[in-house]
């Protein structure tokens, strides 16, 4: 077992456990930190799939970001959110619970099933993709390519998300606005 | 090196954990974070198939556009959120039941 191999399953192992954690636990703040770790072991699984710039702006976006603007709403919204978790301990089964699980894991069955049937190694595309050397390998950087792409190929969608963004952020401005002014 | 059906399972494994984080939280933040992970779940499959585009980076580049819709998708639920617990003081999805009157 190679090296790589043995990183990818201790990544996986450490993402898939600490979201279950965040899934099942029934501590808010317990949930909003472990899924710091999950998003820091997905950016490992990224570095894993050869993908290094996605990683890092994983970090910072997510990380640095996303889980940040999480605990400013979990603070800013007080003591009352914390009432809603505390009503349903002691129950070792929770009745409310089951169809989520049902749901969740008929769901995963028919996802795994159809990924099994599809056996995506040998598609015909990922086949030609290896045979042309169109394939990334840990030797080659790709952020610049990565770089001139995003400013040729990929220029509508990258400026369709910066109008969008500008209008997110005007949109969470306006809607966070004190109640009098509205 | 490693699968892409490996991949493919992770990223199927943590989409039903956040399916499941939506279905049954009874907290809005709860169920953003199940969102989320549903969202990166999404992004690694992206990002597993984008190693057999050198040329173009398709996957990595659209990688890259899911993860900042996603800081603006949190930004605007975030808002949503404060407002709608200063107007019923409570974030429970199942409490919240009136439009505005």
């Amino acid at each position: 077992m190679s090296l790589v191999r043995l990183l990818f399953y201790v990544m996986s192992f450490i993402a898939i456990g600490s979201a279950l954690y965040a899934a099942l636990s029934k501590n808010l703040v317990r949930s909003i930190f472990i899924f710091f770790v999950t998003l820091f072991a997905l950016a490992g699984l990224y570095v894993i799939a050869l993908a290094d710039f996605v990683a890092v702006t994983q970090v910072v976006i997510y990380v640095g970001g996303i889980l940040v603007l999480i605990l400013f709403a979990f603070m800013l919204s007080g003591r009352e959110t914390l009432n809603v978790i505390q009503q349903q301990k002691g129950k070792f089964v929770n009745m409310a619970k089951v169809p989520a699980v049902i749901l969740a894991v008929l769901f995963l069955a028919v996802i795994v099933n159809i990924i099994l049937k599809v056996d995506a190694d040998n598609l015909p595309w990922v086949k030609q993709a290896i045979a042309q050397k169109n394939e990334i390998t840990p030797a080659n950087s790709t952020i610049e390519n990565i770089g001139i792409n995003l400013m040729t190929t990929y220029l509508l969608p990258f400026e369709a998300i910066s109008v969008l963004l500008l209008m997110a952020l005007v949109g969470a401005a306006h809607l966070s606005r004190k109640e009098g002014s509205a | 090196m490693i699968s892409l059906t490996d991949f493919l399972l992770v990223g199927a494994l943590l989409f039903c954990t956040g399916v499941y984080m939506i279905v049954s939280k009874r907290n809005s933040i709860q169920v953003l974070i199940g969102i989320e992970l549903m969202l990166n779940a999404a992004i690694l499959n992206l990002v597993a198939f984008g190693k057999y585009d050198k040329l173009n980076n398709g996957g990595q580049v659209f990688a890259l556009f899911a993860i900042v819709l996603a800081a603006a998708t949190t930004a605007v639920a975030l808002a949503i959120i404060l407002n709608v617990y200063r107007r019923y003081k409570t974030i429970d999805p199942d409490e919240i039941k009136n439009l505005r009157d």
